[in-house]
């Protein structure tokens, strides 16, 4: 299994790189996740995007379309990939600490 | 030894058909690659250009006629009423699954980065004028423009 060392522990992650473990997630971790996806500094809108999707996966086991991210987590279609350029749904998940995405929308 | 595949970068979405079954497919493409980061643009042509035109995207039609994968025998389909009452089906189940209606879908594509773009002899051919379409599309463009802008990408016709 690959691992990362992320915020001086080394973490297990599974086959899409993302953390294998969720309760293995803090916000130090996110920071460090999201300097190595290019995004120096966590705002409070990305909080919004990664804070949303925990609290959806929590409930239903996969993180949120785009739609629903649009629709409900507050931030629009176009500053969300303002947020996490290169695929919001992917990135904002990983940074999240969850895996990737089931869902096509 | 071989070399690892180069990732896709860049995708040019074809649509020419306007029934509903014709149309979701390369919408669903095109958000998926910016999904991805990929780029996108999408080139509606002919009977495809429904998708774009204020008046008729959002009541795009599948069709229930020609259609075998229907599983119904055609004479059924020409029943009165039984495109609009496949189409409502479907779009029931497409919400479920958080597919929006064809006029958010396409504000949601273009928001993304996505551009949109109409082509230039079937807007000439059906009398089309700029206002009858929605504020997402990008442009009018020919098929040379087309293929100038899709240059180095992946063109998919739907």
């Amino acid at each position: 299994m690959e691992t990362a060392i992320l915020a001086g522990k080394t973490l297990a992650l599974d086959a899409d790189g993302n953390l294998a473990n969720r309760n293995d997630w803090n916000e130090e971790i996110a920071k460090e996740i999201a300097a190595v996806e290019g995004i120096p500094e966590l705002t409070s809108q990305h909080w919004a995007v990664i804070n949303f999707m925990r609290a959806v996966f929590d409930k239903e086991g996969d993180s949120p379309s785009i739609r629903r991210l649009t629709k409900e987590s507050g931030v629009d279609t176009k500053t969300l990939y303002q947020l996490f350029p290169k695929g919001p749904a992917k990135r904002a998940a990983r940074i999240a600490g969850l895996p990737k995405p089931k869902g096509c929308i | 030894m071989s070399t690892p595949a180069q990732p896709i970068e860049k995708v040019c979405i074809i649509i020419s058909k306007g029934s509903l079954e014709g149309v979701y497919p390369g919408l669903i493409m095109a958000n998926g690659a910016r999904m991805e980061g990929i780029e996108a643009s999408i080139f509606f042509t002919f009977f495809g250009l429904d998708a774009i035109i204020k008046k008729r995207m959002n009541n795009l039609k599948v069709a229930t006629v020609g259609n075998p994968a229907m599983h119904m025998p055609t004479v059924f389909g020409a029943i009165p009423g039984m495109s609009s009452f496949a189409t409502s089906m479907m779009k029931k189940e497409m919400e479920k699954i958080d597919i929006p209606p064809v006029g958010e879908f396409l504000t949601m594509i273009h928001d993304s980065g996505a551009e949109i773009y109409a082509c230039r002899a079937t807007v000439d051919m059906f009398h089309l004028k700029a206002e009858d379409f929605c504020p997402e599309m990008d442009g009018v463009i020919s098929v040379g423009q087309f293929y100038e802008k899709a240059a180095g990408g992946q063109i998919i016709f739907t």
